[in-house]
């Protein structure tokens, strides 16, 4: 089926198979490997992009229904000189990731959670976070790290 | 004034690359031409195999091969044995390594039948459907006490029944102090199994270079050199013809050891067969069936005890679950035997276990790696005698514990590195005292406690101790060198699954270099870089691989000290080297940069002098004598919903003591993330196997992890008592949060519980299991 999306700001146009997984295209079509995937059925989180703004599972849709959508994904999140967006900044500062593969579906879930959100207390911190799994670093780093980020002094 | 970094809280070097997503995890690799692999796995715990048909699947377009155990040839061959076991004296064990591919019979629900490789995955997964798998059940051996008793159905039908070791230690006589015990405390224990739960699945992609003659494999391995070596030895390769690569690792907790999984020999074995690059990942499914497990353990044990609380002596008679096969020899269950003995002095000890072979998944050290198991019996034994003797929880602890005094202190017994059990040093009260400090026990026990249970509430509150053995040998490498632009190469052979090696082994080398820590530029897990060592386990990273990088800089700063005192013409005492260059102390402007001394340690041409070494450049290895022996203390406030058996935890302190500290922001990363594991372990995960041998809970949605609104902040604190095993003075840390929660979460709960009869004999437990355990003792 042909596929017309426009992922972190350019327009690609692809033909796949209907079955094929945004997860799988990004990653394997696109090279877009920053994307991760660690259970394929919408639990982790490791393979969380925007859509059109909002955070999604990639490994819980098809490809083709990304068609005429808008696909953000932590490859799309620094700056074009590689400087770190202020959220990976204080991920870094804070020691927010250990072994960095659920970092990416992270930071792509905070992404419109800190801008519908722009001040959260610990609470609502966590439960922003409670969608995605992580086995390093007991979550209190990553929790840091976003009360880092929402200091005015790191935002953009 | 040289800038230190030991010690320093220094950001990482490796996280820029792992928050962009630019970081080369084993799945990233693309390759032209790369075919996909998916296995088929058997869906029996237990069955006869009589036939696999893969005709049909072999006909379907894009299907490029399927193999079976039949098709592997003379390549068919059980693993190796990993870890030969300790030579304990009438050591019984039974060596069965996991094959390739099964060949007549089926010992655990995905157990790989046959491997499918096509144009894609998708193709690959249509193919399974294809094949037809002729197989006849057998009774499944899923108890471990059925599993011993006479006429049970057998895993391996050669050996006489399904006992896979038996081994006793003993330190003393502990029937002498039992008669002569004011108390003896009896109790049966349960620990059961969970997934280690990496959030990155394993993966093998493999390339034969036939004009280079070379094979390169990445794999989601923690120790890419020994699967290195033992490739080359299974296909028949020079071993330097053979380079692994371990890039990225997303999480590794023990089971990416070097295990010789079957796809692991599989995949790089078929890429040469092909012609093609290959690769094969993991599902999350296949990792709840096919990647290692840990924790089923069942004790029998008891505590002598004087009436004053002091420790007279300790037995301990346990079964070991250890899965379909034991390629991993007897580590956890003697990890589980020697940490029983703890922070304490037991002067007499009886450690007896049965390792059994069922139909579930193999069992390989899981972080913690059995520890967890013997840290639950001694501290629920001394729990129930303090409570026997009506002496404080802490108390109880305080009078056994080792003093400083006593150190190395002999356990008389050896340690899964064949080594005596010796711990290196240790100070232990302080810490005690610490915790108590720290989550104000005698206020809460004397105050709160008493105000809150008035008022209707269960709250309850928790202190145990523990040892863990770190940092063993063999021995690990490193190679340092300056390069002409000033940067500092490291490379050494521990690849990193998230412990901060890019940083830790940087800041060693940046102090001894006088460089910035951000120009040590660090290579871990690739065979080509470096290609001596053994792998990242055990808490051993820092360790030993840390004290080879402090051993290869330090030979380095020597050459670098050499070459710049004839430049300079200038004694090597009167040199100061920082800020990446030499100068003389008190002559500002006389200094050389390390680039250019590099630069001038390798000449083009004219004459140096006889046996001088080329660059500036060293290569050095370190090898402990045995273990370092690392502690703390644990302590939890929780408070139980009696309607709902939720547990709610309030506060979680730890008192650590790992010697030397690094990097107290990884350190603490690393004791934040093992206490959430061992919450996991605790309250939330269990592998859930029926009596067919079936995994009831294969999912995510099932097998629950906990999530950041079930772990508390942990509030640490560092204490340091140098190892003298190593010059850094470091002991391990990686396993080290994991180890007491479950004892901590028995005692903590059981507290918030007093009253109502409710004994915590068994990890893990679940709201519903707690709820169950509240009924039956409100009965």
């Amino acid at each position: 089926m042909p596929l017309v999306v426009t992922v972190n700001g350019a327009r690609c146009e692809r033909a796949v198979e209907p079955r094929l997984l945004l997860s799988d295209f990004l990653r394997h079509e696109l090279g877009l490997t920053g994307t991760h995937v660690g259970c394929e059925h919408g639990v982790c989180g490791a393979c969380t992009v925007l859509l059109d703004g909002e955070a999604v599972r990639s490994c819980l849709m098809f490809a083709v229904q990304a068609d005429g959508h808008e696909v953000e994904t932590v490859e799309g999140l620094a700056g074009p000189t590689d400087a770190l967006h202020p959220l990976q900044a204080a991920f870094r500062e804070a020691h927010g990731l250990q072994c960095g593969f659920c970092t990416p579906g992270i930071l792509m879930t905070l992404i419109p959670f800190l801008r519908d959100t722009p001040h959260p207390d610990e609470h609502a911190i966590r439960e922003a976070l409670s969608g995605n799994l992580c086995r390093c670093t007991g979550y209190q780093n990553i929790v840091a790290a976003v009360s880092l980020a929402c200091d005015s002094s790191l935002r953009r | 004034m040289t800038r230190r970094y030991v010690g320093e809280r220094v950001r990482r070097n490796e996280d820029a690359r792992l928050l962009t997503g630019r970081a080369l995890f084993v799945d990233d690799v693309r390759l032209e031409g790369m075919l996909h692999v998916a296995f088929l796995r058997s869906q029996h715990a237990h069955a006869r195999l009589n036939g696999v048909d893969v005709s049909a699947a072999r006909r379907r377009p894009g299907v490029v091969a399927v193999y079976t155990a039949a098709d592997l040839g003379d390549y068919w061959r059980p693993g190796p044995l990993l870890v030969p076991p300790p030579p304990i004296p009438d050591l019984v064990f039974h060596p069965c390594t996991q094959v390739p591919l099964a060949k007549d019979k089926l010992r655990h629900v995905g157990e790989p039948i046959a491997m499918v490789v096509a144009e894609s995955r998708y193709l690959a997964e249509d193919a399974l459907d294809d094949v037809a798998v002729d197989a006849d059940p057998l009774p499944a051996v899923v108890d471990l006490e059925a599993a011993l008793a006479p006429g049970a159905p057998r895993v391996h039908e050669h050996l006489p029944s399904n006992l896979a070791a038996h081994a006793v230690q003993r330190k003393g006589d502990y029937e002498r102090a039992k008669a002569r015990a004011h108390a003896v405390i009896e109790r049966r224990f349960r620990y059961d199994r969970g997934v280690s739960a990496a959030i990155e699945n394993r993966a093998v992609a493999a390339q034969w270079d036939p004009r280079a003659e070379e094979l390169t494999v990445w794999d989601t391995t923690q120790a890419p050199i020994p699967i290195r070596n033992g490739l080359a030895g299974l296909l028949g390769l020079p071993e330097s013809q053979v380079r692994v690569v371990a890039p990225f690792v997303g999480g590794g907790f023990g089971p990416k050891i070097m295990m010789f999984y079957p796809e692991e020999v599989l995949v790089p074995w078929a890429a040469m067969l092909l012609g093609r690059p290959v690769k094969w990942t993991e599902d999350r499914q296949e990792n709840f069936f096919a990647t290692t497990q840990e924790r089923g353990q069942i004790h029998d044990a008891e505590l002598a005890v004087a009436k004053d609380g002091k420790i007279l002596g300790v037995k301990d008679v346990f079964l070991h679950d250890t899965g379909a096969y034991d390629p991993y020899g007897l580590t956890v269950p003697i990890n589980s035997q020697c940490t029983l003995l703890g922070p304490y002095d037991i002067p007499s000890y009886e450690s007896e276990f049965t390792a059994v072979f069922t139909n579930k998944t193999i069992v390989t050290p899981v972080r913690g790696a059995g520890r967890q198991h013997g840290v639950f019996v001694i501290e629920r034994l001394l729990d129930f005698a303090a409570r026997e003797l009506g002496i404080d929880r802490t108390e109880i602890r305080r009078r056994n514990l080792l003093r400083p005094d006593q150190f190395p202190f002999n356990n008389e017994i050896l340690f899964q590195d064949s080594a005596p059990l010796t711990y290196d040093s240790g100070d232990y009260e302080p810490a005690l005292d610490e915790a108590l400090k720290v989550i104000d026990y005698e206020r809460f026990v004397r105050e709160e406690q008493p105000r809150l249970r008035a008022a209707g509430r269960h709250v309850g509150i928790g202190v145990v101790c523990y040892v863990e053995g770190t940092g063993i040998g063999p021995y690990e490498g490193a190679r340092v060198t300056v390069e002409p632009s000033g940067r500092v190469r490291l490379a050494t052979g521990v690849g990193t699954q998230g412990q901060g090696h890019f940083t830790v082994f940087a800041q060693i080398v940046a102090e001894a270099l006088g460089v910035d820590v951000g120009e040590v530029h660090v290579v871990t897990g690739d065979t080509r870089e470096f290609h001596w060592g053994t792998g990242t386990f055990a808490s051993r990273g820092a360790v030993v691989a840390g004290s080879a990088c402090h051993a290869a800089a330090l030979a380095v700063r020597a050459k670098v000290l050499d070459l710049a005192s004839r430049e300079l013409e200038a004694a090597r005492e009167d040199l100061v080297l920082e800020g990446g260059r030499v100068q003389v102390r008190g002559v500002p402007d006389s200094g050389i940069e390390l680039g250019a001394l590099a630069v001038k340690a390798n000449p083009l041409r004219g004459a140096v002098q006889p046996g001088t070494e080329p660059g500036l450049e060293a290569t050095a290895y370190f090898g402990p004598d045995r273990g370092s022996t690392a502690s703390g203390v644990h302590a939890m406030l929780v408070e139980v919903d009696a309607e709902t058996a939720q547990v709610e935890i309030k506060r979680y302190v730890v008192v650590h003591d790992c010697g030397r500290v690094i990097n107290p922001m990884i350190v603490e990363g690393q004791i934040q993330g093992g206490v959430a594991h061992g919450i996991g372990n605790a309250f939330y995960e269990q592998l859930v196997y029926d009596e067919e041998g079936q995994l009831l809970n294969a999912s995510f949605m099932d097998y629950l992890l906990p999530t950041a609104t079930d772990v508390p902040n942990v509030e640490t604190t560092h204490r340091e008592t140098p190892s003298p095993l190593n010059p850094v003075g470091v002991k391990g840390v990686g396993e080290a949060g994991a180890i007491p929660t479950g004892a901590l979460f028995a005692q903590a709960v059981e507290d918030a519980l007093a009253g109502t009869g409710v004994e915590i004999r068994e990890i893990p437990l679940s709201p519903n299991r707690l709820f169950e355990l509240m009924n039956q003792a409100g009965r």
